[in-house]
């Protein structure tokens, strides 16, 4: 079986479900590491790891979504909530241009009263004064969700959110992209196909967009192919993904609890997404929930990409995981493994190597 | 590359030896999953499927120690500097006891080099151990203690061990081997007895019958060659004696320490090191990952790169978390267990002489 999916990615042919499937319950974990690895030196001849300088800013922690993996939302009453005021975010955005950074990714609970127009004169002004700052924000749930809020439809919230100054879109909100296990984990969140047309949407309005997968949920490995293929036919249509991140659920302060995904669980899944994702360019690294170490050791993995030197994190660390990077740390990351470190854009191109 | 790899492959298959300079190799090389590929046919063909584990506590009765090694966050000049600490006697015997209650067959015992305590406090604890659980294996005391005991008493360090032997002693961990390198030694631990004294005093306790493990701290100043160095030293020795059972390379942890510049070890390098040391040293059983240092991940993911032994069930460990060791402070046997499973190995529960206990 090993010898006809080696054949099939020579040929550059394209995998199966059940080839996947094979690959994550019997390849042995350096088999499918070589695998993945050949492909993203395929990909990547130039032998470079990008990263990017961003900042992730949580502008509420207030959410009505409540799922049961997160130890980040409060409700509203809660001491602990809080909604940046735009003076704050501004400040916020001041200190990653100040770090030399260009991304914004700014993420927060679905809050029961933040409407579009809060979003539009946000990005507006952000546009204005930090022209030099992509505006990467918001997963699919919150758009839907501002949407409804706002009585207006997904495709023309999102089209207004474009015109005030929103560029792309990052992938969260995925999980796992099928709807029994949502319905398991996130009962009060948008299904799989939500999602995906939110992607759509943006796709075809010229935003590119990252997409992420959350495991080790008690998904069964059946889900997180299926997951995989949603991706890769999504992608067939428009081609709009630019990366896709796998991660483990972290357990700390959650509803749901339990273990999180070992390491050699985490190394397959992101080898296999590697594989399947054929046609999405990057692959990232999540040193965020892995950890330094381990995120290296995934360069060999399939991985291309260390995502951002994360400023700010919020959202993991809410669950007692906060491994921290700094942009030094991240190139030497890169440069002790063998690789070039490339600071990049949020669209993927390379600002500079080291 | 290729020739390199297809080379040590075949002599791997014909169970002939890796020179220096195929080692050094490997370690300039950039293929990771290559090397871990020839590490995992070393260990394949050595210990099969099988990963060892065992249940065993870590007792640190002194950190108080007349070497000021740059590179360890743990040891205090003397009592009254903070957190300065000797254990007494009962202390001791009170975490034997819970260690045993809690199904260990091992004390791992090691500690500071004490300006004041004399020879026969070590004779007192390891007879009072034996004499409160008599089948509880005693690893204790690293080739540098003997040494000290040796210049403490006069003695030599064959009459030492005996004495200790006498009193309880079952065998000896491989602390305190660092890099053996002279101009490495110089920097991170002048203090300390030499490379050549380790090396020595280790050959002597193995003629008394004892076992023994080696260890290598790596990641802080020493090159590849230095590492090759070690590793070729330690082959030779055990050529002559057979008397080391497991080889623990140990990642360095900066934190705390006064090593300038060095950044501590990347998960490459740590799984790269494993790996070598695997290829490398054709006569030792046992390449063991030591979780507290290379964090839980790193070490079970070692399992697919040559590794065949799992560091134990540590409770209280001080000295990998006191240099900022980002792990628990204990594991249970079932957590061990699964860790294992799911990377596709067969954990077997064995005492310290790999004998097995259990395989599950």
């Amino acid at each position: 079986m090993l010898e006809q999916i080696k054949e099939k990615l020579q040929l550059e042919k394209p995998l199966t479900r059940e080839d996947a499937l094979w690959l994550l319950t019997e390849a042995d974990l350096l088999a499918l590491g070589k695998l993945a690895d050949n492909m993203r030196r395929r990909m990547h001849p130039d032998r470079c790891v990008s990263f990017v300088v961003d900042r992730n800013v949580n502008y509420t922690n207030v959410c009505t979504s409540k799922c049961k993996f997160c130890a980040f939302y409060r409700d509203e009453i809660h001491p602990d909530a809080y909604v940046l005021s735009y003076t704050q975010i501004f400040g916020k955005v001041q200190g990653l241009v100040d770090s030399g950074g260009t991304q914004l990714l700014m993420q927060g609970g679905l809050h029961p009263d933040l409407k579009l127009d809060w979003f539009e004169d946000l990005f507006r002004q952000l546009r204005h004064r930090f022209p030099t700052v992509q505006i990467h924000s918001l997963s699919p749930a919150e758009i839907v969700h501002i949407a409804k809020l706002s009585g207006t439809s997904m495709a023309a919230c999102l089209a207004r959110l474009h015109r005030a100054g929103l560029q792309s879109l990052p992938g969260g909100g995925a999980e796992i992209l099928v709807d029994k296990v949502r319905q398991k984990i996130s009962p009060d969140k948008i299904g799989w196909q939500e999602w995906a047309a939110v992607m759509r949407e943006a796709h075809k309005l010229g935003m590119p967009t990252t997409a992420t997968m959350m495991f080790g949920v008690r998904e069964r490995l059946e889900d997180i192919v299926e997951h995989l293929f949603r991706i890769r036919e999504l992608q067939e249509e428009r081609g709009g993904f630019t990366a896709f991140i796998p991660w483990s659920y972290q357990p700390g302060n959650t509803e749901l609890g339990g273990e999180q995904a070992s390491g050699v669980e985490y190394l397959k899944v992101l080898a296999l997404s590697r594989l399947i994702l054929d046609n999405v360019a990057n692959i990232q690294a999540s040193w965020v929930t892995q950890g330094a170490r381990m995120a290296q050791i995934a360069l060999y993995f399939g991985a291309n990409d260390l995502g951002g030197t994360m400023l700010e994190e919020n959202v993991v660390a809410a669950a007692g995981v906060d491994f921290r990077m700094s942009r030094e740390e991240i190139i030497d990351l890169a440069d002790d493994a063998g690789f070039v470190p490339a600071r990049r854009s949020t669209g993927y191109e390379v600002l500079e190597t080291y | 590359m290729i020739n390199l790899f297809n080379n040590i492959r075949a002599k791997i298959k014909s169970g002939t030896r890796i020179s220096d300079a195929e080692a050094l190799a490997l370690f300039e090389c950039d293929d990771l999953l290559a090397v871990g590929e020839l590490a995992a046919l070393a260990n394949w063909r050595t210990n099969g499927v099988k990963v060892f584990f065992n249940v065993n506590r870590h007792i640190n009765y002194t950190n108080i120690c007349i070497n000021r090694c740059t590179f360890c966050a743990f040891s205090r000049e003397h009592e009254g500097e903070d957190g300065g600490y000797t254990l007494a006697l009962n202390d001791i015997l009170m975490r034997a006891a819970e260690a045993v209650a809690a199904g260990a067959t091992e004390i791992h015992m090691v500690g500071g080099l004490h300006p004041d305590l004399p020879f026969d406090f070590y004779l007192e604890i390891l007879a009072a151990i034996k004499a409160d659980s008599p089948k509880l294996h005693i690893k204790a005391f690293t080739a540098v203690e003997i040494d000290y005991f040796a210049s403490l008493t006069g003695q030599s360090p064959v009459e030492v061990v005996t004495a200790l032997k006498a009193a309880g002693l079952d065998s000896m961990p491989g602390g305190g081997a660092e890099i053996f390198a002279h101009e490495v030694r110089r920097q991170i631990c002048p203090e300390k007895i030499s490379g050549e004294r380790w090396l020595e005093v280790t050959e002597q306790v193995h003629l008394t019958g004892l076992k023994t493990n080696a260890t290598m701290l790596f990641g802080h100043v020493e090159t590849y060659a230095d590492r090759v160095d070690h590793l070729a030293r330690l082959r030779q020795l055990q050529d002559r004696t057979g008397g080391f059972q497991a080889f623990i390379p140990l990642a360095f942890q900066p934190d705390n320490t006064r090593v300038p510049g060095a950044k501590g070890v990347g998960g490459v390098d740590a799984l790269k090191t494993l790996a070598v040391s695997r290829i490398y040293l054709d006569n030792f059983l046992h390449i063991k990952a030591y979780w507290v240092m290379l964090g839980l991940k790193v070490s079970q993911v070692s399992l697919a790169f040559g590794v065949n032994d799992i560091d134990g069930t540590v409770i209280e460990e001080q000295i990998g978390h006191d240099a900022g060791a980002d792990s628990p402070q204990q594991l249970s046997k079932e957590q061990l267990v699964a860790l294992i499973r799911k990377a596709g190995k067969l954990p077997v529960e064995r005492d310290t002489l790999y004998q097995e206990l259990r395989v599950y």
